[in-house]
């Protein structure tokens, strides 16, 4: 089961080194940007309402979040909720209207051309969703091209390139191009070329949305598999909630360019901030994602203490087995202490897809941390 | 829900339907007032002008034209800035001229002889595009010794040589500007844009003024002719590189620089090529014409020709171009193509292998050049084997036979036509008060091409009453509408067969391009020979000139009609006649309207050829201007006049387009397509 | 990978090229150093001569066999290339243009280039005298003698129409660079004609011929000397008498043209370089018969201007001999 492999770490920020710090994000398309990003009397309107009054397009809005260094950071939200232009953010491939972007303590806004050239070139990488391949270079040339730029000389960069595709399973197209190849095994090349330069961070934007579902399986386990190997850390955008709770450690939702929800997809499936991210999970099957810790009732009075127990952080489906096969409700623990049981009742209900009470409540009490509804 | 649907898209569109009715009823007012105001204010208001006489305006011109005669020796930017260009432009003519066509000592052969000639262009062709096309190069150059125009073609090939050079060198660096800057794009546009409506003959006068006549203002007039297309291509090249590709590039950090030479350059090398390609077209059929500024070549035997009206020659030389026209066409296009594959298959063996032949080639160039130095047949083309002179005499005698036994009927349909449709239609447009038919053509400027046309178009036909010629430009409109609207006729009826049969298309093609390749002049000759000088003839050559883009366009146009709904209707049982009438021809709407734009832009770019066949009007006022001191002024405000008449019927037919284009979407661009093969003025 | 060996292997090429080039035309002394093959013999070469070729076959003829006596007698190498009367002139200025060997008038580019510019000379008459005008067909001339007069002309107007000029009557003109005051001289005499251009020499000619043929009606512009006259012998129209000074305002023109005494202009760099063809310029002079005789051979003969020339030098030796002393 994947999800176990990445199962994820619970807290908004941990104690590992932060990666990216974004804070105030802003990206606003138009002539009066600057107006709009600044201008308090904007904080009620909808972006469409926006759009209406001055003919400006709100892609990002007043967006803040940490990624932590390892970390796969998963941003999520429909077409045209600005996720693209947020990433595109992060290395100032478009311009932020105002904020800050933050890459290993540095700041990005304030980088010149020649830096930014270089953070670009070492440091951070970007996979994308149509591949960006050069349709006149052959695989090898196009895995090179970044260390190319780079000024490394013919034979270096050759050989770096070559690992990469041993690393990303091409071995035996380098002298294919591009039109040659499916689908997939374009992107293996865009995500061969973004590797090639061993870069701390990696973006991927939608980069398997274009593929076939199946297609699509493999690579978003070849991702797996390079993060579980090499570590990197790791922004992803997806419209997609499975390949999102599949990857992510962490996901944010955006809508309509604003901050809906972060949070582990436990948290997002369990607590849904609102009406938008409940529609979003409602198809999920909650005892794929749900952990122990979702259902837990209080421990009742008299419970034998040496019945069976689970860690919190078990799957809903990876805890079934033992809780059907206990007589007595099995006790859940958050590291040595005791939070509570979970019981046949309980499991049943989520497999049925019958939400307690209890839950929506929780889901509920959680609304201030909600992004201020807009409309 | 899906037979709603489904009716919406095929049926009579509804904003036809709304529009149409309103409009007609507009014109038909209009027209009924022009008809009345004619046969009530009959010759008032007309403002006539003879074709002696001049206005003040024309005179001052004539002053201007004389001040520059007498002061360019002593002018500055004369001096300094024209004569430096020409000097410039005309050493690199020399130097290829010599080359190729002859030096200027001894026997003045060429440098390399005409066996080095083809040795070298041959090779070239194998080197830069492939065996085929190199055949196609040694048999065309030496097609032209057999002609008996080996000198006057290898004229023509040194300045279209030069004129492409410096309009690479130029256009280059402009397109890539334009392509990588939003501004330089703006700005650079309308002036292609306007570069393209002008009629070449236009700025032969002005240019010669500036740059005297001979080999290097027909370069300099040949470059101004041929630029636009590479830079335009360029531009398009470079803008139209994905938007992900140049990103994906950006986000692993490339420089302005490197994004330039390792991601949009090599992305837009295929458009550049196409653009290099129609360059080289244009640059081939402006060299040709610019033979009235003295340029030499094959143009001057043509206009030799026409003057004496000698078929035979005219073919001949005509022929000549063609054949130059199709090596130049072939050789570019396989070397865009080779570059791509041996980017793709070139195995180190390959390539070995291909260097060595070539070498091996060179070697042959070096003897044959060597041979061209020593022997005179290799040296100057032999005369006993040029066939020229015979070939023209014996189309002489075909079409001497010809005119003799048509001459009654040829007479007769000019005279019918001449009299049942050019005269009435001229007088109608002549004879009544000038602010009626301002006001009719503005009618249906704005019911066609909507407000902005109708405003240009005001400007347009100010601006023709303040140079002075009205009266010769209602008469040049009056053959310009005709032969447009005969054209269209044409390009329809051969254009929807075209655009329906393959084969149909695939037989047709060849001789399209062949015409549209031909200079301009070369068609007057035989039907000087039919008709004699007279509007008619000057119509008749409008269209035969016009003809082939609008017919391409047009079957464009049907062929591109989606197979699905063209199955629909099938399907519903419709005979192949309901096919072409209620789905085709209202799908292809927008192609029709382009081509009823193109082929008033090619009629009026005959016009000043007309002029020289009895045309008349502006057409004649031009070409006198041009050759005579006293009516220079008025020449060139009846070239003025000419481009103010294009641009409003261009800007009032591509508001049509753009109205037609949001209605059924096509997917090319106007200015993109509108030369598919060179522009012949 | 494929861009430095591609631009590498180009560099090649073309250095390689450009080697063997050297190679081959250095190496080998070209034929073109040879001396050109000349019969006559010249104390100084000739060198090149650039001949304005205008559009009548009058001119035609002059050009043929002055350039055929350069050629051949004088070692010259003539260059010839078709330009319009008063453009040629524009060739004295930079050296495209060294002869215009027959001139029909044009004070105003006299003034400039001979005058002002001192560019080009005149030099002197080619011994023909031309004569503009507006002819009949001889059938017509015949039949109605009263139209050789231009005031019976409007009594007949309406013969003349045709479909080009409507109701009014046609008057043919020829290229749009004749000089021509006709369209001035038809408003000035209040005829009820029209001018249609016809274009071309050789499209009036084919129009006098095909009226002669045909007896049909017609009216244009001509002039001689003219070879055509000889076949067909076109009468001329009186017109109101040439005065001295009647033609300066072109738009009030109202008489006929003036006689012209034909003349050479050469460049002044041709004049000054003491080339036997400046000489041959300046001597150059025949009769009107001599030149429709040459005309003739190349227009109704067909025979190339070359071998026209050749003919006429070949049977004329005395004239030719004198313009070389
Ligand atoms: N260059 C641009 N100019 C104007 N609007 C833009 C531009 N790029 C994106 N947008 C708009 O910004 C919004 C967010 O776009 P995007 O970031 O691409 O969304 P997503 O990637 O989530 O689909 C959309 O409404 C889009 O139309
Ligand atoms: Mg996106």
């Amino acid at each position: 089961m994947s999800a176990t492999t990445l199962t994820p770490t619970a807290s908004a920020t941990s104690d590992t080194a932060v990666d990216f710090a974004v804070r105030n994000l802003w990206k606003v398309f138009g002539a009066d940007a600057q107006r709009i990003a600044s201008d308090p009397s904007f904080t009620g309107h909808s972006a469409a309402e926006i759009l209406e009054e001055t003919g400006c397009v709100t892609a990002v809005r007043d967006i803040s979040f940490d990624v932590a260094h390892g970390e796969v950071f998963v941003v999520m939200g429909l077409s045209g909720s600005g996720k693209s232009t947020l990433v595109r953010c992060l290395t100032r491939l478009i311009e932020p209207t105002s904020g800050q972007v933050m890459l290993e303590g540095q700041d990005i806004m304030k980088l010149g051309a020649k830096e930014l050239r270089e953070v670009r070139r070492r440091r951070v990488s970007m996979v994308f969703q149509h591949f960006g391949l050069l349709p006149f270079r052959n695989v090898l040339d196009n895995i090179a091209f970044g260390l190319e730029i780079r000024g490394i000389g013919t034979a270096a960069r050759y050989e770096r390139a070559r690992e990469v595709i041993d690393l990303v399973g091409l071995h035996g197209y380098e002298e294919r191009f591009p039109d040659q190849l499916s689908g997939g095994m374009q992107q293996r090349v865009g995500l061969a070329r973004a590797l090639a330069s061993d870069p701390d961070v990696l973006l991927f934007d939608e980069p398997f949305s274009a593929l076939d579902p199946l297609i699509r399986r493999d690579m978003q386990a070849e991702v797996i598999r390079l993060h579980r190997d090499m570590g990197k850390t790791m922004v992803f955008i997806t419209h997609d909630l499975s390949e999102a709770l599949k990857l992510g450690d962490r996901i944010l939702i955006m809508r309509n360019g604003e901050l809906v929800q972060i949070g582990t997809g436990d948290e997002l499936v369990g607590a849904p901030a609102d009406d938008y991210v409940a529609d979003f999970v409602s198809d999920v099957d909650r005892t794929q994602v749900l952990t122990l810790r979702w259902v837990v009732a209080p421990v009742p009075e008299g419970l034998p203490t040496d019945g069976p127990g689970l860690p919190a952080t078990t799957v809903i489906v990876d805890a079934i087995p033992t809780v059907l096969g206990s007589t007595v409700p099995v006790r859940v623990f958050d590291g040595d202490t005791l939070i509570g049981v979970v019981d046949r009742d309980a499991i049943l209900r989520e497999i049925m897809g019958v939400k307690p009470a209890a839950v929506r409540h929780g889901g509920a009490s959680r609304a201030g941390a909600r992004a201020g509804r807009v409309g | 829900m899906a037979v709603t649907d489904f009716r919406r898209q095929f049926a009579p569109r509804p904003p036809r339907q709304r529009s149409i009715p309103r409009g007609v009823y507009a014109i038909a007012v209009a027209l009924l007032v022009w008809f009345v105001a004619w046969r009530m204010f009959n010759g008032v208001w007309t403002l006539p002008l003879q074709s002696a006489e001049v206005t003040p305006l024309h005179l001052w011109l004539n002053e201007v034209n004389a001040w520059v005669r007498d002061n360019r020796d002593s002018n500055v930017l004369f001096v300094l800035v024209f004569d430096s260009i020409r000097i410039g432009v005309g050493a690199v003519a020399a130097l290829f001229a010599q080359l190729f066509v002859q030096t200027d000592v001894g026997l003045q052969l060429p440098e390399i002889g005409w066996l080095g000639v083809v040795a070298l262009v041959t090779w070239v062709a194998a080197a830069v595009g492939n065996y085929r096309v190199a055949i196609l190069t040694a048999v065309g150059f030496t097609a032209f010794g057999v002609l008996g125009v080996f000198t006057e073609a290898m004229w023509t090939f040194a300045l279209t040589l030069t004129a492409v050079l410096f309009s690479v060198a130029i256009g280059l660096p402009l397109g890539i500007w334009a392509g990588v800057n939003k501004r330089v794009n703006g700005i650079l546009t309308p002036i292609l844009d306007f570069m393209q409506t002008l009629p070449s003959f236009v700025y032969l006068a002005p240019l010669a003024l500036l740059f005297l006549i001979g080999p290097a203002s027909a370069v300099i007039a040949t470059i101004i002719y041929a630029v636009p297309p590479i830079i335009r291509l360029t531009a398009h090249g470079i803008r139209s590189v994905p938007a992900t590709i140049a990103e994906a590039a950006d986000s692993l950090g490339v420089s302005k620089r490197q994004r330039l030479m390792t991601v949009l350059l090599p992305l837009a090398r295929n458009s550049m090529v196409v653009g290099l390609n129609q360059t080289v077209m244009a640059a081939l059929a402006m060299v040709t014409i610019a033979a009235l500024i003295a340029g030499p070549g094959l143009g001057q035997l043509v206009v030799q020709a026409l003057q004496s009206l000698n078929v035979g020659r005219a073919f001949v030389a005509g022929f000549a171009i063609v054949v130059m026209a199709i090596v130049l066409d072939r050789v570019t296009t396989a070397a865009s193509r080779r570059a791509e594959l041996s980017a793709r298959h070139s195995t180190p063996l390959r390539r070995r292998r291909r260097i060595i032949a070539l070498g091996a080639g060179l070697l042959v160039v070096a003897a044959a050049v060597y041979l061209s130095r020593s022997v005179l047949a290799a040296a100057r083309f032999p005369a006993e084997a040029a066939v020229g002179e015979a070939l023209g005499a014996r189309i002489n005698d075909v079409s001497a036979g010809f005119q003799n036994t048509f001459s009654v009927f040829t007479a007769s349909l000019k005279d019918g036509f001449t009299i049942r449709v050019i005269n009435p239609f001229q007088g109608l447009l002549t004879a009544t008060p000038f602010l009626v038919v301002m006001l009719v053509i503005l009618v249906i400027a704005v019911t066609v091409g909507g407000i902005r046309a109708a405003v240009i178009s005001t400007i347009c036909l100010l601006l023709i009453i303040a140079v002075g010629l009205w009266e010769d430009a209602m008469i040049t409109l009056a053959s310009t509408l005709i032969a447009t609207v005969i054209t269209m006729a044409l390009a329809l009826a051969v254009g929807v067969i075209m655009g329906r049969s393959d084969r149909v298309d695939r037989w047709l093609r060849p001789g399209l391009d062949a015409a549209q390749t031909m200079p301009a002049f070369v068609y007057l000759v035989p039907f000087l020979g039919l008709f004699g000088p007279s509007r008619f003839t000057a119509i008749v050559a409008a269209i035969i000139y016009a003809a082939p883009v609008a017919i391409k366009i047009i079957a464009e146009g049907i062929a591109h009609v989606s197979a699905e709904a063209v199955e629909a209707a099938q399907s519903t049982g419709a005979s192949p006649w309901q096919t072409i009438s209620k789905v085709q021809i209202p799908l292809a709407a927008s192609s029709i309207t382009l081509a009823a734009n193109q082929g008033l832009i090619y009629v009026l770019s005959m016009v000043v050829v007309g002029g020289l066949v009895g045309g008349g009007a502006l057409g004649y006022a031009v070409v006198a201007g041009f050759s005579q001191n006293a009516l220079f002024g008025k020449g060139l405000a009846a070239g003025v006049a000419i481009v103010l008449l294009g641009i409003m019927l261009d800007r009032i037919t591509q508001a049509a387009v753009a109205r037609r284009r949001r209605i059924v979407p096509v997917t090319r661009r106007v200015r993109d397509v509108t030369a598919p093969l060179p522009v012949t003025h | 990978m494929a861009r430095t060996p591609l631009r590498r292997r180009y560099i090649a090429g073309v250095a390689s090229v450009a080697a063997i080039l050297l190679l081959a035309t250095g190496c080998s002394s070209s034929l073109n150093t040879a001396a050109p093959a000349a019969s006559g013999s010249a104390a100084k070469p000739c060198g090149t001569v650039n001949v304005a070729m205008n559009d009548w076959t009058g001119y035609t003829a002059d050009a043929a066999v002055f350039s055929y006596v350069a050629e051949k007698k004088l070692g010259c190498t003539v260059k010839q290339s078709s330009i319009n009367e008063q453009v040629a002139w524009q060739g004295f200025a930079n050296g495209t243009v060294d002869v215009i060997i027959e001139n029909w008038g044009h004070d105003d580019l006299a003034k400039t280039y001979i005058a002002d510019q001192k560019v080009a000379v005149d030099a002197g008459p080619t011994g023909n005298v031309g004569q503009i005008g507006w002819y009949l067909p001889p059938w017509l001339a015949a039949a109605h003698p009263e139209l050789l007069d231009w005031n019976n002309l409007n009594k007949y107007a309406s013969q003349f129409a045709t479909s080009e000029s409507g109701a009014q009557g046609q008057l043919l003109d020829g290229d749009p660079s004749f000089v021509t005051n006709d369209a001035a001289l038809v408003a000035n005499l209040k005829l009820n004609f029209k001018v249609i251009y016809s274009g071309s020499e050789t499209a009036l000619i084919q129009a006098f011929r095909t009226a002669e043929k045909n007896k049909t009606w017609l009216i244009g512009y001509f002039y001689e000397p003219q070879w055509f006259i000889s076949e067909v012998a076109l009468k001329k129209v009186k017109l109101p008498a040439y005065t001295a000074g009647c033609d300066t305002d072109a738009a009030k023109v109202a008489c006929d043209y003036p006689d012209y005494t034909l003349n050479k202009v050469m460049s002044a760099k041709l004049d000054k370089s003491g080339s036997p063809a400046a000489a041959l310029v300046k001597k150059f002079n025949w009769t009107n018969d001599d030149q429709n005789l040459v005309a003739k051979y190349i227009a109704t003969d067909k025979m190339s201007p070359e071998a026209a020339a050749q003919k006429w030098v070949d049977a004329n030796a005395t004239k030719v001999d004198a313009w070389l002393k």
